[in-house]
Order: C-alpha cells, then structure tokens, then sequence
C-alpha cells in the first residue's frame, strides 16, 4: 500500500497521538506523519474531525478515524498480518478495554490537573489521587501480565499502549514536582515495565524526551498565566 | 461448561438498559439483581472495586464493568446470532467513535438539564440541543445509526428515551418538535421486542425523579 494511503494528523507532544503512532510501529505500516499546527486548527483537521476538532486523526484511503482508542483498533483490525494488539480472549479484551477507559476518564484528568493546580493543598490532593490510581495500574499490571513483560503479554498491548504513553508526562510531572510516582518499593512491575515499553522498537522514535515535554509544559503554564483572566 | 450470567443493574439506568437490550438480542438467560445504590451489596462492591457502579455482569464468576465495554464483550462471546457491531472495520471504528460520543456528550448534559436551574440550566439545553442535532446529522436518514441493521450505536443512545420526559418536562421543550427524525428512529427501535421489553415507562422514570429532586433540594 503506498505510504500516501495512510495519513496522521497529529502533534509530538501529544500521548494520545503517540497511541496510534505505536500501532502503526506494531503493524509495520508506512504513513505520512502530518505535523499539526494546532493554532490555528488546520482546514484538514477541521474537516476530518468535525465533532471534536482534535489530534490524531488517521485518514486512511481518505477516511478520517478519531479517537484515539478508536483509532488503535481500528489499525488493529484492519491490518491482520502483524502481532496482535487486543488480546485474543473476550474477557482480557473487556479487562484491557476497561483499563484504558479508566485511563482516559480518571488518570489522565488528574494527572493534566496537576500542571494547573492553584497552590500546594490542591497539587498534594491532586498527586494523591495519581498514586491510588497508579496502585490500582499496578495490581492490574500483575494480573493482566501473569509474570510476563507487558499487559499484553510477551508483546505490547492495548493496554501497554494506552497506559505507555503516558510516561512522557509523569516523569516531566515527577521533575517538575520533586516527587516520584513510578516507586521500586510501590510499584515495582510498573517500573520495569515502563523501562521495557519506552525501550521497545515501536515506542522508542516516538516517545518524546522528558526534558522537552518538561520545556512545553513550561511554556504552556507560562501562557495559561499569561491569558486575560474570564 | 455451564453458562452462568449474572446482572448487577437498577431498573432506571439508561446504562443498564444498553446490557440488557444485548442480552436480549443475543437470546441469553440471565439472573438480574436489582442494586439499591443507597446501600450496595458486598457483591457488588467485590465485582466493580474501582468504580462501585452499576451495570456489572458477572460471567461465570467474573466481572465485566462498564456497559459499552459489557455490550461489546456479549458480542465477541455470543457471536453466533445477531452482531451487534459491523463486521467492517471502517464501520466498526465509526460505531465506536458515536457510542464514544454518546458517552463523552450526551449522557453529561442530560444529567444537567434536569439537575440545574436558571443560567445553569439554559446552558445545558443549549449543548443538549448542540449534541442531539450532531446526532441527526449522524443518523441522516438510514433507519438505523448502523445502517439497515439496529446495533451498537442504536443501543447506547436509544435507553435515554426512557427519559425523554423528564429532560422534556423539566427543560420545557419537545423533543418531537425539536428532533423530529430522532423520534422517528425512536419509534423503529421500539418495535423492537429487546427495546420495548427493556425500556421502563417514561412516567415512571419521571416519577421516581420528581422524588429524586425534592431529596436533592431541587424542589
């Protein structure tokens, strides 16, 4: 298929754009990498996703997917011959699938909260949220992995790659704030996990680095200072 | 193997209903067990930790959580009859995204057209009203979101009809006048015996909230 056919609309820093770049990494499929601008939005990105006017948008043969998850298996259904990314098994489906909600709903809210916090009870408040909620990750990474190296198993999976992305984010918050959220004694499955994910084929080229991610959260925090107040 | 299905679920939830529409289209003998979320069972808070929310089903002993994730998983294991998601995987991703939307979008606002007053309330139906016309663009004029067959998307938002009346009665407004090609796709689900069969009446959802708000203050 030439690399014309699949397209992705997205930007570096963004985790969500990260998602369905590894699955493109995991299927071996060649696509155009569509660097978007943000501000203003694209006529492109306008187009292609109408309804929330977000990154990634995958345009394959011309046909927009959004949403990242979405997006994720939908690479995972169309391109068959690669590893899979879903596990085989209904239930560890709905377990992976449960998971990544969670990671969308509640761990990536609080976790883009702390960035914006307004002074040190609601940053302690907000990073204690995290850490219940890395615990929770941790005892789902035992029972998903079952002693192997990934959620997925011997391979990354769905889950790997919803959860994975996030890594950029919480070391630059762990920089950032003085605090360490990936803890040898808490968590240590997640701390070698996390080593094996971010060293991986599929994720290495992507993953953005910690310092870069830490001078864009600056600026961003910089510019939220800076807005006229509402 | 025997197959043991267990459903965690109170009658009024719009979310619930999405499993049970699935298991009636699928054919599938379950127990159900109504929740009182004032007091929630043990077994409900061993089977959903995380979150302590209904609907759950329970497997052969083992949970699933969420009911988008619950439909998609009677799909994938009773794939004998009646897909519920489209074999394409184009279409499949767009079910998806609109199931997604309905979650993201819809299901928010609704809560707030009937929990809010005032400039708080206004600014509620104004997104309602937002959303649901996105949504009659989506269904354009297949009968089903899916096409010509009901399925995933048709399951997530139809349950809401149930409480139509109350986002009508307390937002003042009609949602035939307003949407009136949703309400036709409304009235094709019903004919539906999983739908009909599932969907409490909309007077007694308006009941059971009018005692709702005044435990609320709202009244």
């Amino acid at each position: 298929m030439a690399k014309s056919e699949v397209k992705l609309l997205g930007a570096w820093p963004s985790p969500f754009v990260m998602r369905a770049r590894i699955a493109l990494n995991i299927k071996a499929v060649e696509y155009e990498f569509l660097q978007e601008t943000l501000e203003p939005k694209s006529q492109l990105l306008l187009q292609s996703n109408p309804v929330y006017k977000k990154i990634p948008v995958l345009i394959h043969a011309d046909k927009p997917i959004c949403e990242s998850l979405v997006i994720v298996q939908y690479i995972d259904d169309v391109w068959t011959s690669g590893p899979s990314i879903l596990p085989s098994d209904p239930y560890d489906r709905a377990i992976h699938r449960f998971w990544a909600a969670y990671l969308d709903d509640k761990f990536y809210p609080t976790l883009r909260s702390i960035r914006a916090a307004q002074g040190e009870e609601a940053r302690k408040a907000l990073l204690e949220q995290l850490a219940e909620g890395i615990a929770l990750l941790e005892e789902a990474f035992g029972k998903c992995s079952q002693g192997k190296a990934f959620f997925g198993g011997d391979g990354i999976g769905f889950l790997d790659i919803a959860f994975g992305c996030f890594l950029g984010l919480l070391r630059a918050t762990e920089k950032m704030g003085g605090v360490k959220l990936l803890d040898e004694a808490k968590t240590p499955g997640l701390v070698k996990w996390a080593d094996r994910f971010c060293a991986d084929g599929a994720v290495k080229g992507v993953m953005p680095e910690t310092e870069k991610l830490i001078e864009f959260a600056k600026v961003f925090m910089a510019k939220m200072r800076g807005a006229p107040a509402k | 193997m025997a197959n043991e299905v267990v459903l965690l679920d109170t009658w009024v939830s719009s979310f619930g209903m999405r499993v049970r529409i699935a298991l009636a289209e699928k054919g599938i003998k379950y127990e159900y067990k109504e929740e009182d979320l004032r007091n929630k069972s043990d077994l409900l808070l061993k089977m959903n930790p995380v979150h302590k929310k209904i609907p759950v089903l329970i497997h052969n002993g083992k949970p699933v959580c969420e009911s988008l994730i619950i439909v998609q998983y009677i799909d994938e294991v009773w794939n004998d009859s009646s897909p519920l998601l489209p074999a394409d995987p184009y279409q499949r991703a767009q079910a998806r995204f609109w199931a997604d939307f309905i979650d993201a979008k819809v299901q928010s606002v609704t809560r707030r057209v009937w929990t809010t007053k005032g400039e708080e309330q206004e600014a509620a139906k104004k997104e309602y009203f937002e959303t649901f016309k996105i949504l009659e663009g989506e269904l354009g004029d297949k009968p089903y979101f899916g096409g010509e067959t009901f399925g995933f998307v048709d399951i997530a938002l139809v349950t809401l009809y149930s409480w139509f009346y109350v986002y009508e009665s307390f937002g003042n407004f009609s949602m035939e006048a307003e949407f009136p090609k949703i309400m036709t796709w409304v009235k094709r689900c019903m004919q539906k015996e999983s739908v009909a069969k599932t969907l409490p009446d909309q007077k007694k959802v308006y009941g059971l909230v009018v005692d709702l708000r005044k435990k609320l203050g709202l009244d």
